[in-house]
């Protein structure tokens, strides 16, 4: 599963992490996070993530 | 103005060249009591080098002390660490004045000074670790996306160990003196404290990620010169350790009562709470909205364990001031707290709920589920009163164990 990064802060969201504060269990990949999740550093909607490179 | 602004020496070939603005009260939603300075530097490499700029109404001052050691036209390289209005609101001017060979920010700093600024004008940005030779020296950048900005960097000036820290490590502090060690040490801590719990607080996972990288980066730093108030060229550990104890947030035996009131009976209450907190051993502070502002209310919480909220009802709901302060503290994301929240009411009541429910929104780990009175409390109610304060007090002191 691939990471993605928050552009607006540079936060990575680790599908293997998850975002448990959030209730977003380990292993949920990106698409599967709701629409509604935003970035848990700095607010960002999903909109603003772009796929991890290198 | 040229003869009298002048730069000041931080060490040598390095300059402070900013502004103190002695009568600002209003930063953004913080009183800033004691005013501020914004901080710029001058670095007098073969290739001279400015860090940041100040807030546009100082941008002549800046120039003078500027010119009072070089001539501003031989600036080769300007450094913005940070693209907010109080450090880069002269940067297009002073570009225009001085026509530099390059100007530099990191990636989220040009797109921001662009969404800012809109010039005519390149400016390069630089990543996480990369270095500049500026001649007979070499700059190191840091990124620190998020503190407090996606735009925020350090730069780092290896053969002074300096660091240029924007905004981290700073304070709003206008003074005459340039250093921490030529200043009074207990305005010092409420003021870098202030600062802490207003602007870094809810960024604190990053605060202590921050402080492990850059211990991990082998850099040794003897001078910290951030963007605001004094720069720290003694003992750079006090701030360091203060940063890394506020971002740990580890809970104190205090607790801050905050609220308003219409007619003195939320007030009441507030008191018997703080009774009761105090002979259950917790030290309090009791900040009465009408007196306190919201940004002192926060920097009380920093160092706070508990905090208990109390709000007439008007109009369905919790009174505007309480909103403001809860709004403003939600934002600030403090951890490990208990609370408890209470007040008068006439006929609907609905605010406790209203704040209890935003506490435990802010994670809040709440005592009771707050007491409401109607109209003005009797002996039994400001009797429960006081028990709820212990019981706080009680949370409290097997949390802080």
């Amino acid at each position: 599963m691939k990471k993605y990064v928050c552009q607006v802060c540079g936060y990575v969201y680790d599908p293997d992490k998850g975002d448990p504060d959030s209730g977003v269990d380990p292993g949920t990949a990106f698409e599967d996070l709701p629409d509604d999740w935003v970035c848990p550093v700095c607010g960002a909607s999903k909109d603003q993530f772009e796929e991890e490179t290198g | 103005m040229k003869e009298t602004y002048r730069a000041v020496e931080v060490c040598d070939r390095v300059y402070w060249v900013g502004a103190v603005d002695w009568g600002v009260r209003d930063f953004h939603g913080y009183l800033t009591s004691r005013g501020t300075t914004y901080n710029a530097f001058l670095i007098l490499a073969d290739k001279i080098t400015l860090i940041d700029t100040v807030k546009a109404p100082f941008k002549q001052e800046m120039l003078a002390r500027i010119a009072s050691v070089v001539n501003p036209r031989d600036i080769s390289c300007i450094i913005s660490n940070h693209a907010e209005m109080d450090h880069s609101g002269s940067l297009p001017w002073i570009v225009e004045a001085v026509q530099p060979e390059k100007v530099f920010a990191s990636v989220n700093g040009v797109k921001a000074i662009a969404d800012h600024f809109h010039m005519d004008r390149e400016i390069i940005a630089v990543k996480d670790g990369e270095t500049l030779r500026i001649g007979n020296m070499t700059l190191t950048f840091v990124e620190t996306k998020m503190l407090h900005w996606p735009d925020s960097m350090f730069t780092y000036l290896g053969e002074k160990e300096l660091l240029f820290s924007s905004d981290a490590f700073g304070m709003h502090l206008a003074s005459s003196e340039r250093f921490a060690d030529e200043l009074d040490d207990s305005v010092l801590e409420h003021e870098a404290a202030k600062y802490y719990a207003n602007i870094l607080l809810p960024l604190s996972p990053l605060v202590t990620e921050l402080l492990h990288s850059v211990g991990g980066l082998g850099i040794t730093i003897n001078t910290i010169a951030p963007d605001h108030g004094p720069i720290w060229r003694k003992d750079v550990n006090r701030p360091l350790d203060n940063y890394a104890k506020w971002a740990a947030q580890k809970p104190t035996n205090r607790a801050v009562v905050v609220y308003d009131t219409m007619w003195e009976s939320t007030a009441a209450m507030a008191r018997a709470i703080g009774e009761g907190l105090t002979a259950g051993g917790t030290s309090i502070r009791l900040m009465p909205l009408k007196s306190c502002h919201r940004s002192d209310v926060a920097t009380e919480v920093l160092d706070a364990g508990a905090l208990v909220v109390g709000s007439p009802t008007m109009n369905n709901n919790m009174f505007p001031t309480v909103a403001d302060t809860l709004t403003y503290l939600k934002g600030l994301k403090p951890k490990n707290m208990v609370g408890a929240t209470f007040g008068s009411y006439g006929w609907s009541g609905e605010a406790v709920k209203q704040m209890t429910e935003m506490l435990r929104a802010m994670k809040v780990e709440m005592v009771d589920e707050g007491i409401k009175v109607r109209y003005v409390p009797d002996g039994d109610a400001l009797a429960q009163c006081r028990s709820l304060g212990q019981r706080v007090a009680e949370s409290l002191a097997e949390k802080c164990k």
